[in-house]
């Protein structure tokens, strides 16, 4: 399969620096939309700073700074006058930890809507609702939608953070390893909700480890100290891997 | 057992005094006591006007450094990274913590009361404890946002949240616990002052009618009735009332605050 005529992000000649640390060398990668791209690659390798460079969660300050260009939709992130709260809502992000915000089940979703404006305990309601079960977690917390998100266990918290995220209504879901304190069938769970939500967003991202991405992804992409090293679709990168450092990760000779 | 015979020998010295004190004054504390005001330089008549005289000027002092307070903690924390001017405007509110009540009483005396023409006054008396209060407030507030896990910071703005909406949503109602701490801490001392009262509000009996009014709160009265010796008694009935005030306040914010806090937990 040829990469898609419309991919949803282009990422050209990324540069990323921390201080004089360099995380990502000259970063070119198209994500195609309604797929699972998956970064992986051992620590450090860049697939964190990538992935959050994908929504400007490291924006650029005195201690950060990058060069390249990323496209969402073909138009540039990073330039001049992009609003970065409308990026973060079409880009949104769940973290490695399960991080629910002290507040109710039902806040914790409404916090996006909320913020860009909408009111109505109705409306607020049926997202609330409809994230809930796409995040295969209605079942299970719909009688105490009131109570506190705390309260919940790793894995409801992080299915949780979904339907948060899936509350802004995004284009572009980023995960960070969502599933990497979580047990088996929490694990199994999350990986079931996102195959069904590919078919409406776009998601990239971070898995914990090779047999993840093996599970999850319909695309891989392996970074290797910074550097895109090989990408394709899972079955080529698994099956048939170009380069030889793919091959040796893989099949757990390194990393 | 050093440590258990330590928090004992506190906890039964604490109880003592509150006992001693509250078993003095109580049984001065009638009906009449608390709805008139005094009459013979306080060796008759009630309190009234000394208990509106010290809500006001809490209040005053609260309303002031509570904005103030929250709002340079929120700047040190939040809206910039340390540099030499948070290094400075940290060592002045440690200073300021540090320093005697006479002296912001006189301070408060020859800018509020002279210079800004304000008299002795309920507003005199409530800016001068304001400022009092005020490095109290930073201080508690500034560790309380510390403490705000940096993670809600970044789902707030992973949700499309600005800094400004993070803190109003999360770290404000996060770090509502701390900020009551500082703000009941700075209506006990409020409330306990006499020095610095006295150089600024006065010590007028009458009760105020506004915020230009001279007032003598409840601390500086039972000071100038048992200096005088004026009355012993209504000295130990209105540190009693002082005493339930305080009381009073504290379980009132603590309520609040746990009610507040309950939502989310």
């Amino acid at each position: 399969m040829a990469l898609t005529q419309n991919p949803k992000i282009v990422i050209k000649k990324l540069n990323f620096f921390y201080h004089n640390n360099q995380a990502l060398k000259d970063l070119s990668l198209e994500i195609p939309a309604n797929e699972i791209m998956a970064l992986f690659g051992p620590a450090n390798s860049g697939t964190t700073t990538l992935l959050r460079s994908l929504n400007r969660l490291y924006d650029p300050n005195a201690k950060v700074h990058l060069t390249g260009e990323v496209l969402l939709d073909g138009q540039s992130i990073y330039a001049p006058g992009v609003s970065i709260t409308e990026l973060r809502r079409k880009v949104g992000m769940v973290f490695e930890v399960p991080t629910p915000l002290p507040l109710s089940i039902f806040d914790n979703i409404a916090y996006g809507p909320r913020l860009s404006g909408l009111k109505t305990k109705a409306s607020l309601g049926e997202i609330v609702e409809n994230t809930l079960k796409m995040a295969v977690l209605w079942d299970e917390v719909k009688d105490r939608l009131n109570t506190s998100a705390m309260r919940l266990s790793g894995g409801q918290q992080q299915r949780l953070c979904i339907a948060r995220v899936l509350a802004l209504e995004p284009e572009v879901i980023l995960l960070d390893r969502p599933c990497s304190g979580l047990d088996p069938i929490s694990t199994a769970k999350i990986e079931e909700s996102l195959r069904q939500l590919r078919e409406r967003f776009t998601v990239v991202i971070v898995p914990h480890n090779v047999q993840e991405a093996g599970r999850v992804g319909d695309r891989a992409a392996f970074l290797l100290m910074g550097t895109l090293i090989e990408e394709g679709t899972v079955a080529d990168v698994f099956a048939h891997p170009k380069d030889k450092r793919t091959s040796d990760y893989i099949t757990g000779r390194f990393g | 057992m050093v440590i258990w015979s330590a928090a004992t020998l506190v906890i039964v010295l604490l109880l003592s005094i509150i006992f001693y004190i509250l078993s003095k004054g109580l049984p001065t504390i009638t009906w009449q006591f608390l709805t008139e005001i005094p009459s013979d330089m306080g060796r008759s008549g009630g309190i009234l006007s000394s208990i509106v005289g010290t809500l006001l000027v809490t209040a005053v002092a609260i309303v002031i450094a509570t904005p103030l307070g929250v709002g340079t903690a929120f700047y040190l924390t939040e809206y910039t990274h340390e540099s030499n001017i948070t290094k400075i405007i940290r060592f002045s509110a440690e200073s300021l913590a540090g320093i005697p009540s006479i002296v912001y009483g006189l301070f408060g005396f020859i800018f509020f009361v002279i210079y800004l023409h304000l008299g002795w006054s309920v507003l005199s008396g409530g800016l001068t404890m304001g400022v009092m209060i005020l490095p109290t407030i930073i201080r508690t507030t500034e560790e309380a946002v510390r403490a705000v896990p940096p993670m809600y910071r970044e789902v707030s703005f992973s949700l499309g949240g600005t800094k400004w909406q993070t803190m109003l949503k999360v770290l404000i109602p996060s770090a509502l616990p701390g900020i009551s701490t500082g703000v009941i801490l700075g209506i006990g001392r409020c409330v306990a002052e006499t020095a610095a009262v006295i150089l600024t509000a006065g010590s007028a009996l009458r009760m105020p009618t506004s915020l230009f009014s001279p007032t003598r709160t409840m601390a500086v009265h039972f000071y100038i009735l048992a200096r005088e010796g004026i009355s012993m008694e209504r000295a130990y009935g209105t540190a009693a009332l002082l005493i339930i005030l305080i009381l009073v306040i504290n379980i009132v914010a603590n309520i609040l605050v746990n009610r507040f806090v309950a939502k989310g937990r």
